[in-house]
């Protein structure tokens, strides 16, 4: 379907990360937005209070994050889009509530405008350190998306992407901004409505009665979806649960639900493949990087190449499901991976854990704060290209 | 002849179920509370709440937190949400805006909505969220074995006041009144009609409302105080309970094992947080503004 | 669930589904008119449940009903019952 005229603001616009942020979840159809402020993200809950009134929806500042990720929750089963935005220390509050969406297959864009850790750390600079936090950090085995722009055009179209799969497979999908992405002014193209495809909720056809909240079949792993107040009487739990929805607490429950919460993601990582390849055809070196880095990577790598280094630019859009394939067909061809990121080590374990030590991975961390500079990931490519 | 009359007598037998059977998930009863314990019978009352209310049940959502209470969600036959440990109160203000069509009620206990989840009813509470909390209040943590909870009163012993709880409780009551709400009552659970009518008529109220429900633990809180049995205890509130409606809620803390102040003690008239937020973006925005989740008048 | 219709010695009667009751007492308690005690026997899990000792006692005022933590009993007045069954009845010869 298209999208709801009414939420496009269609026409160029120069605004930031954060604004665009918040028009895409507008355009995508997020009529709800359950909030509470922290920098660097509040400019996306700020511009959804002032323009909702005038859209159609409701705006709401909670009294904490815990509050405000749960109360999205109880939006979603109302039969909204829903939104929630935060940074790195609501994060970590809103731990519980990730493992309560992706148990109860809430479908629901989790946005992080990520800044430097761990605690209050650094909260108006950037980082990119919640990346292993979002994929490990409630509780239990469970499965997310995560798509990483690297400017606000991507913060627009990207939000309605993650918005988009989450309704294709009824989990918690991020949009892992981070402080420069969020604060960096640009030119924003919003397209007309009609130009803007939007993915429904997967609604049930079938009746009460006939109806179970939690049925799947083997070839597709996403149950129907039903609101509140149509008459299905169901149930919602966090608790291991059987088809129907109800507590089922035993071995052969668990045994069931858990594997299809991660393999209705983990079947579809072929489909989930969203990268940005330039050069790696016959690349000696790739550089995989994500996010605001890739900005700076793009600068690296284009003066190791007026260097005449072969050098590959590997961008994830799609950080989770890491695409673990594609990086072992790299693997095969060249002699080593480069992977800066604003944190200490964190994606580039999961490209050592994919070349399973066929080939080099340097690691180019940085603590965050501000980004790398070019040559920093220049050095590592001349040194990985040696 | 006689056929078609026996026939006539099976009909009538098959209708003589009990009346609260359809408001529950019968496939899911006998439930997990222990005997004696006193949720049951509150939620046999807030059965009976609702068929008198005349609600449209299929408009009505029930959402719980974490708990012995907790799981009451999980046995009424609504849309029914079992949310994690606290979080009753802000899942439900997501429910409620997201279709203020429904009629929203939080049924959970003393440990879930006063202590890890206290802030939320205080915030609910004060913006007049348009929701019915109902607290089974049995003065401990049962579901984890009987720990001291924010309403434990001075002395008896818990697992985690192993000497007796020396901790000053929360009045609950006071709380409500003092952060807004706009209908509040206690009970206990041997006051059964008056608590069915205290629940029809809060059903039937708008804005925040608050009904504490006093039941027994018989299992932890009464066994480990040597107060008998569930049914000792619910002894203990006939005999010890005084009806005071319009009670001042400051005077109303509770004691162990003293003096329960039972009744009606708040019931007025707050514009809810929807109808506030109607009512100011009209005012600011004028034709701009559509009025939110309000039905345009004859549908 | 049967009616014991053959013996109305009390305005109304109660139904007990024994195998819910968790034997917990409050509808002997706390019964207006003492007319229910434990019976005997168990159910299958062990617990003595209520049983009508004193039919003529019985008013049918379901208070043992309002007060079941378990949803195992139930009391209905004689005269609510025949009017339940004079209308299941005239559905009938409809």
């Amino acid at each position: 379907m298209k999208a709801d005229p009414k939420g496009v603001l269609s026409g160029v616009h120069f605004i930031d990360g954060d604004h665009a942020a918040c028009e895409g979840a507008l355009a995508a159809g997020c009529r709800f937005v359950a909030g509470y402020p922290i920098t660097p993200s509040t400019e996306i809950v700020e511009r959804f209070a002032a323009r909702i009134p005038k859209v159609g929806g409701v705006f709401i500042q909670m009294e904490d994050e815990l509050a405000a990720s749960i109360a999205i929750q109880g939006g979603v089963w109302a039969g909204h889009k829903v939104m929630n935005v935060t940074s790195g220390p609501g994060l970590s509050l809103m731990m519980e509530h990730l493992g309560y969406a992706a148990m109860t297959e809430t479908p629901c864009v989790w946005v992080d405008v990520q800044r430097g850790g761990p605690s209050t750390g650094l909260p108006t600079l950037p980082a990119q350190a919640d990346m292993m936090q979002i994929k490990w950090g409630s509780h239990g085995d469970y499965e997310i998306i995560a798509l990483s722009p690297n400017s606000p055009q991507e913060c627009f179209d990207l939000m309605i992407k993650a918005f988009n799969l989450s309704e294709e497979y009824r989990c918690p999908v991020f949009l892992m901004m981070d402080e420069v992405v969020g604060h960096m002014t640009e030119r924003v193209n919003i397209p007309p409505a009609d130009q803007i495809e939007i993915t429904d909720r997967k609604w049930t056809t079938k009746k009460p009665g006939e109806y179970k909240a939690y049925a799947t079949t083997s070839e597709d792993l996403v149950p129907e979806m039903v609101k509140a107040g149509d008459g299905y009487r169901i149930h919602v739990t966090g608790l291991t649960h059987d088809e129907r929805g109800y507590p089922a607490m035993d071995v052969p429950n668990q045994a069931k639900l858990i594997p299809r919460l991660l393999n209705k993601i983990r079947n579809n990582t072929e489909q989930l493949l969203d990268v940005r390849m330039d050069g790696c055809d016959d690349a000696d070196v790739i550089v995989m990087s994500f996010g605001i880095t890739s900005r700076v990577a793009t600068a690296a790598i284009e003066a190791a190449r007026a260097k005449g280094l072969k050098v590959g630019n590997l961008r994830l859009i799609i950080c989770w499901p890491f695409p673990v394939k594609l990086i072992q067909q790299l693997a095969e061809k060249v002699k080593a991976f480069v992977v800066p990121e604003l944190n200490m080590g964190q994606m580039v374990l999961e490209v050592r854990k994919a070349v399973e030590g066929k080939v080099k991975v340097i690691s180019v961390p940085h603590p965050g704060g501000t980004v790398h500079e070019p040559e920093t990931i220049l050095e590592q490519i001349i040194e990985a290209a040696r | 002849m006689s056929e078609s009359l026996d026939l006539r007598l099976a009909l009538a037998e098959t209708e003589l179920e009990n009346p609260v059977l359809p408001y529950l998930r019968q496939d899911r009863i006998p439930h997990i509370w222990c005997p004696g314990c006193g949720i049951g019978t509150s939620v046999n009352c807030f059965c009976r709440a609702l068929t008198d209310s005349g609600l449209d049940l299929n408009k009505v959502a029930i959402v719980s937190g974490i708990g012995c209470t907790g799981r009451t969600a999980g046995y009424l036959n609504l849309d029914s949400f079992h949310t994690t440990h606290g979080r009753a109160i802000p899942f439900a203000t997501g429910l409620k805006l997201g279709n203020p069509e429904l009629n929203v009620v939080v049924y959970s206990g003393d440990g879930d909505l006063f202590a890890i989840g206290g802030n939320h009813f205080f915030h609910a509470a004060r913006r007049n969220m348009d929701i019915l909390v109902i607290c089974v209040n049995n003065f401990t943590y049962g579901m984890t074995g009987g720990q001291v909870a924010p309403t434990t009163p001075v002395g008896p012993t818990q697992t985690t006041m192993p000497l007796g709880n020396f901790e000053s409780p929360f009045n609950l009551p006071f709380i409500a009144d003092a952060c807004g709400a706009t209908y509040v009552s206690r009970w206990t659970v041997y006051h059964v009609r008056q608590l069915a009518k205290a629940m029809k008529e809060a059903l039937g109220k708008k804005g925040f409302r608050f009904i504490e429900v006093m039941s027994p633990c018989p299992t932890l809180y009464s066994r480990r105080n040597r107060l008998g049995d569930g049914v000792d205890q619910v002894k203990y509130y006939k005999e010890s309970s005084v009806i005071k409606n319009g009670a001042d809620t400051k005077d109303i803390g509770l004691g162990f094992q003293g003096e329960i102040v039972v009744g009606k003690f708040v019931d007025r008239e707050r514009p809810t947080w929807l109808e506030s937020m109607n009512d100011h973006f009209s005012h600011v925005l004028g034709d701009q503004f559509t009025p939110y989740g309000v039905k345009p008048e004859g549908e | 669930m049967t009616v014991e219709d053959t013996a109305r010695k009390g305005k109304g009667t109660v139904f007990v589904r024994m195998e819910v009751c968790k034997g917990c007492s409050y509808c002997i308690d706390f019964c207006p008119t003492h007319a229910l005690d434990f019976s005997k026997e168990f159910n299958q899990k062990g617990y003595h449940f209520p049983e009508l000792n004193r039919p003529e006692d019985c008013t049918g005022c379901d208070l043992c009903g309002l007060f079941c933590p378990d949803f195992a009993i139930f009391g209905a007045r004689w005269k609510d019952l025949d009017e339940k069954r004079q209308q299941a009845a005239s559905q009938v010869k409809l």
